[in-house]
């Protein structure tokens, strides 16, 4: 029960960092625990931040925003939604994606906004401390949790997610909507593999690996680390080490 | 007669901000006087807006902020206006400032009075419908934010003097008379809604669950006296069934309210949208006679409201509501539209009550000697509708005839312009530029931070332990100096803060307080006045977010307010001076479109001394407007088009290009470069211009129908036909039965909106007809007729001649039949059944639509966007009218959307001053928190482009790597988080001094 969370809040300046001044105004009280970062728009909001955040032991983030149609910048609360969309897909190979959300809150609403800490942190009491809070660097979680940091910096999950909207609701190149489901699934698939991608990268940046190797370490049919070998090399971004007897070993290049 | 370069702007809603945020930008005093205690108007009551759903609040407060704290504008609040002297450009004025009993001066807000108030008294901000004090603020994000006492409840009984610390209640105050010396004066008195009571049929006042539209408007709002929840004022029960009853205080000729309110069709539609949306067991009826969907993109919110959430149109006007005494519900008695009597029982009845004059509009016309009309709103004419019948005296908003918030903001805008070219002469004579010190460089050197803590009485003293919080701050890195204040933003601690800085040679500042959306400003102004930049400055909200929040966890809310300054601190050891760049404006400006518009504006700038480039594709100026004869007023257009022609041809400043086309242009506000094509005139070939400001006025045309033979029947014409035969020849002899048919090309699955002005010209046409030849037969078969505003008084015109009004459904409209040579039209009206009507010409109201490809052409061109229907969309459609996103770009006219003559003279206007606010300057400052990119990073993929609202980076195409134009960026930062190599930061947010914030998160 002694266990406070520490929950940092990405707030809008013009909707919901006023709807938490209206909150205050009208001595709408919540609980203490959230830290409110202002930021002139939830578009600001860069995926990086929530994975620091995160790292350093944060229990919980919410980012808040306009209400769709709203942003003080037009589209920039649709930028965050697609970010955030982004990131909750990444950390549920963690499982760390119930520990962040997305609201939108008004500059009326200072009782929902309220509402939504309240919700929040709450949510966050019963999952309990963050297993990040107090862990080892070797861990397992910190060593996926990199791996997914880079994913979300990677240029082909920011290409997917800058062009979602354009691509879904205005047209793409074609001037045609792409459908919906099949663009979420190229980009879950795009995430699981950039993901595994990175892992691969971090392992062998720490010791020379061969495809059997990385198949038991990341819980992979060898075929399919095969074929992301195979990516690898394509970009670049590993190289073979040596072979020993049968079994070529990769290592991966220092800037990549 | 010297003039003199201030303006009086009476009335503190939404238009009267407008015109004074515009003039105060064109460099003039502006006096903002408002009779309450405080400037948001209506506006600031309303939850949502239509067609957006807009939170009203939310697109309002910035701009209450900055016309709180613009230089260049006083407010004078609780104020009223006594006695006018002089003409225009200089008239004497003055001004009954009637007591507070709060000194302005000193209150700072904090709400402890208010709070601990004994006396409970009536909440007008709620429309009454919760309770508030007799030591009030209007309402919570008020401006100016300073409390004051209402001495018809106050008991006096001394606790609001015993609990504010900052001593500013005054129980000996006294009013006060001021005299003011202005220019010119802006009436924007705005509307009182119509009070219902008097009409005893509808019971409101009577029974509970009758309310009015606006007391609904505060029902739904998420700071209304429910907190948004749907419910009825006799129980609190959530109700059912709730019925809407439009025109009430409109289109009602008993109730000497014979106008159209032109607005409560739309609002009405909204209140049952968002009633739905935050109750979804509420199913709202609307009782209406007609459905007056006439703006942007309005006809697609009704077909959403209806297909989507479900909302009940029934055509009919309520004439009895009876209450159920034991259920407290109420039964409706109509007739619908096939004749038979239902009764149906609701839960709830809102009333859509009408715009009324404001209560005021009487004295005001006779203190200031300007005419009404006959319904007592302010009188203005067809070709200048927002001047009054005094020069010098302009108008805007519901006061010249009722209106939605976008025209509001339009007329504001164009009284505005009316100001600008009456005093441009005396433009930046009144205004004061503050000057500040010199900056110290800070560079290099290491920060020295000072930390200002706040009790703001007994605010946040109340609560955290600020002495605690002060100690705690002095521990942190770099804090050099750290001190408490009763009330930091007081202006003895002003003073304090600057001596405090230089004593201390401090280079960074935090304030711990209140919210930086109202208060950084402030301090970032005190300590530039010690010679820091504004940028080296910090705020914690340890109010708002912290002691109000956690009133009731004092130590849990202390160790929040360290941790907040904490994080204060680590971004203040990080951040840098930031430099607002300037840019040369360029004076000149180019207008797209020789229209009514185009030349309006165009003449409105070279009046102004502004050299006017305007381009005009055809061979002759005037556009559609050629066509027509008379305004539905019976104002003479043919008349006015030659002298606004001819206006145009005399001013040495207005180079006119005929036959010619925009072939290129490049730049950005301030500094664009044109080149111009031929269209057949081969002088415009080559000629190249510099100008600040581009203005689109291009235009509309009118929808060729190929619909009912036209074209291959010579007996079916369109309404300009018509009006040709009306106004040049004669009617032949023979033709005695004539039928007209509305919404030709509007409303329909290619052109879903309205074209606004077709109902207008269907009964002028009627009405001429009739005056000429009363004997002849005339039937207009329509879908609604929108002649909203004051039009309304010709719809009843051309019925009281004889005009016959039939209704057709928009899923059966009229056939023409061709029997031999006769032709017949068939109509099933919903109402009278089906009919043949035999005729001898058939009139087709046509709608009008974009130039579509032209404005395809130009669009991409100008980076500015087009809607659905390829309108020119502006950037805000409540809001900012007649800007684009692009800054230095401005539309109006039918370019915007379709639109009456006054309105498009009016619109024109309003781009004038749009612009004014531009070139009144020779240079233009842009925000100092705008995006940069580190070149070195830059792969050029592009990404950043794509997600940039406002066009505000380019790629080199040599370098292959993108440019930020720092007077285009706005600063949101969505650039920043979508780039993939970290090559693109945003100053004043930068990655570092977030990441640095994260970590202090502990």
């Amino acid at each position: 029960m002694d266990f406070k969370p520490k929950i940092i809040g990405f707030l809008c300046n013009w909707c919901s960092y006023a709807g938490a001044d209206l909150a205050g105004v009208s001595r709408i009280q919540y609980p203490p625990n959230i830290r409110i970062i202002r930021l002139m728009c939830s578009g600001r909001v860069e995926p990086y931040f929530i994975f620091e955040a995160l790292k350093s032991g944060i229990d919980g983030v919410i980012i808040m925003g306009c209400h769709p149609g709203e942003c003080h910048y037009m589209t920039g609360n649709y930028e965050a939604e697609m970010k955030y969309q982004l990131l909750k897909s990444l950390l549920t190979y963690v499982d760390l994606d119930n520990r962040i959300s997305l609201e939108w809150v008004s500059a009326s609403e200072g009782i929902r906004f309220a509402e939504v800490v309240t919700n929040f942190t709450n949510s966050i009491q019963k999952l309990g401390p963050s297993p990040l809070k107090k862990i080892d660097k070797d861990s397992e979680l910190l060593f996926n949790l990199n791996a997914l940091q880079i994913a979300a910096n990677d240029y082909r999950l920011r290409a997917l997610i800058g062009r979602k909207r354009k691509i879904l609701d205005e047209g793409n190149v074609y001037n045609k909507k792409y459908p919906k489901e099949k663009f979420e699934d190229l980009q879950e698939t795009a995430i699981y593999d950039e993901y595994q991608k990175n892992r691969i990268i971090l392992y062998l940046k720490k010791e020379n690996l061969s495809v059997k190797d990385l198949s038991e370490r990341l819980s992979i049919a060898p075929n399919k680390i095969l074929e992301y070998i195979v990516d690898l090399r394509g970009e670049g971004l590993i190289d073979l080490k040596d072979i020993q007897e049968l079994t070529p070993y990769y290592t991966a290049k220092q800037e990549a | 007669m010297e003039k003199i370069g201030a303006v009086l702007t009476i009335g503190g809603g939404i238009a009267g901000i407008q015109s004074a945020l515009d003039l105060a930008e064109s460099g003039f005093k502006v006096y903002l006087i408002e009779k309450t205690t405080g400037i948001g108007g209506v506006m600031a009551q309303l939850d949502k807006t239509f067609p957006t759903n807009d939170c009203s609040m939310c697109i309002l407060s910035p701009k209450l902020v900055e016309a709180g704290r613009h230089q260049n504008i006083e407010l004078l609040i609780n104020a009223k206006i006594l006695k006018v002297e002089g003409r225009a450009g200089n008239f004497k004025v003055k001004i009954l400032k009637k007591a507070l009993f709060i000194n302005s001066e000193k209150c700072t807000g904090c709400g402890v009075c208010a709070e601990k108030c004994p006396v409970n008294s009536i909440d007008f901000y709620n429309e009454k419908l919760s309770r508030g004090k007799a030591t009030f603020v209007k309402y919570p994000q008020s401006v100016p934010l300073v409390f004051s006492i209402n001495q018809d409840n106050c008991i006096g009984c001394g606790v609001c003097e015993g609990v504010c610390k900052a001593n500013a209640v005054e129980y000996s105050q006294k009013d006060e008379e001021v005299e003011l010396n202005v220019g010119a004066v802006i009436l924007a008195p705005g509307f009182d809604e119509f009070d219902p009571a008097p009409l005893k049929v509808y019971g409101y006042g009577k029974y509970r669950n009758v309310v009015s539209s606006i007391e609904f408007e505060r029902i739904l709002s998420a700071s209304g006296p429910y907190s948004g929840m749907v419910l009825r004022p006799s129980d609190g029960d959530i109700p059912e069934k709730v019925a809407f009853l439009q025109c009430i205080g409109s289109r009602d000729i008993h109730h000497s309210k014979p106008y159209c309110s032109s607005v409560c069709c739309m609002y009405t539609a909204k209140e049952a949208v968002i009633a739905k949306e935050h109750q979804k067991q509420v199913n709202p009826t609307i009782f209406s006679m007609d459905i007056r969907a006439y703006g942007k993109d309005f006809d697609k919110y009704i077909i959403r409201a209806q297909d989507e959430y479900g909302i009940r149109y029934i055509r009919s006007r309520i004439s009895l509501i009876e209450e159920n005494p034991k259920t407290n519900n109420l039964i409706l008695k109509y007739e619908a539209e096939d004749g038979s009597l239902i009764t149906e029982e609701y839960n709830m009845v809102v009333l859509s009550v009408g715009l009324n004059p404001p209560d005021d509009a009487i004295e005001l016309s006779k203190t200031f000697g300007f005419e009404l009309n006959e319904f007592n709103f302010c009188k203005t004419s067809t070709f200048e509708p927002s001047k009054t019948s005094k020069p010098g005296i302009f108008v805007c908003g519901a006061f010249a005839a009722p209106k939605d918030i976008p025209e509001s903001v339009i007329q504001a805008s164009a009284s505005a312009a009316h100001a600008n070219i009456l005093l441009h002469s005396a433009r930046n004579s009144l205004v004061t530029k503050k000057e500040y010190p010199t900056e110290i460089d800070v560079a290099g050197k290491p920060p020295r931070i000072g930390i200002f803590v706040c009790h703001c009485g007994i605010n946040i003293g109340g609560v955290v332990d600020v002495p605690g919080v002060v100690d705690y701050a002095e521990t942190l890195e770099n804090v050099e100096y750290a001190e408490r204040n009763l009330y930091t933003c007081s202006a003895d601690t002003q003073i304090k803060i600057v001596e405090t800085i230089k004593e201390h040679n401090l280079n960074r500042v935090i304030v711990a307080s209140c919210t930086p959306r109202t208060h950084e400003p402030l301090f970032q102004e005190t300590i530039r006045e010690a010679g820091l930049n504004p940028y080296l400055f910090e705020m914690s909200n340890i109010r708002d977010q912290c002691s109000w929040v956690h009133m009731h966890e004092p130590v849990a809310a202390t160790e929040k307010s360290k941790d907040l300054v904490r994080m204060a601190v680590s971004k203040a050891n990080k951040i840098e001076p930031l430099q607002r760049t300037i840019l040369d404006m360029n004076h000149n400006v180019l207008v797209i479109g020789g229209g009514i518009s185009g030349l309006t504006a165009s003449v409105g700038f070279a009046e102004q001394g502004f050299m006017t480039y305007l381009v005009e594709k055809t061979a002759e100026l005037g556009g559609f407007a050629k066509n027509i004869h008379a305004s539905i007023e019976g104002s003479n257009v043919k008349e006015f088009l030659s002298n606004l022609i001819e206006k145009a041809n005399n001013n040495e400043n207005l180079k006119i290009f005929l036959e010619a086309e925009i072939d290129t242009i490049e730049g950005y506000v301030g500094n664009f470069k044109t080149k111009l094509k031929s269209k057949g005139n081969k002088e415009n070939k080559n000629n190249t211009f510099e100008h600040g400001i581009i203005i689109v006025a291009t235009g509309g045309e009118e929808y060729k129908p190929t619909e009912y033979l036209y074209s291959k029947d010579p007996r079916v014409v369109t309404q300009i036909d018509f009006e040709k035969m009306l106004f040049e020849s004669e009617i032949n002899k023979k033709v005695n039965k004539i039928v007209m048919i509305q919404c030709i090309g509007s409303r329909n699955d290619k052109n879903p909106y309205c074209s606004r002005v077709c109902c207008a010209e269907a009964i002028k046409n009627s009405i001429k007809l009739k005056d000429l030849h009363p004997e002849k037969e005339i039937i207009v078969l329509y879908r609604d007729i929108r002649t909203y505003g004051l039009k309304e008084q010709y719809y009843r015109e051309a019925r009281s001649k004889g005009v016959i009004f039939i209704r057709f459904d928009e899923k059966l409209p009229p056939e023409l039949i061709k029997e031999e040579e006769n032709l017949i039209i068939h109509v099933d009206s919903p109402n009278i059944g089906k009919l043949d009507l035999d005729l001898d010409l058939l009139v087709l109201s046509v709608g009008i639509h974009p130039p579509y490809e032209s404005n395809e052409i130009l669009a991409p061109m100008l980076k500015i966007p087009l809607n659905d229907d390829k309108f020119f969309l502006e950037a805000h459609v409540k809001l900012r009218p007649v800007d684009f996103a692009t800054e230095g770009i401005f539309v109006c006219g039918l370019a915007h959307s379709p639109r009456s003559i006054d309105e498009s003279i009016m619109q024109a206007n309003a781009a004038v001053s749009r612009a004014s606010t531009y070139l009144s300057k020779d240079e233009i400052e842009t925000e100092g928190i705008v995006a940069t990119v580190d070149i070195s990073k830059c792969s050029g993929c592009g990404l950043c482009i794509e997600t940039c609202a406002y066009n505000a980076i380019t790629m080199d195409e040599e370098k292959m790597v993108v440019i930020i134009n720092s007077a285009l960026c706005k600063g949101c930062g969505a650039c920043s988080s979508s780039c993939r190599g970290s090559a693109i930061d945003l100053l004043g947010f930068t990655n570092e001094e977030i990441y640095l914030v994260i970590n202090e998160v502990k």
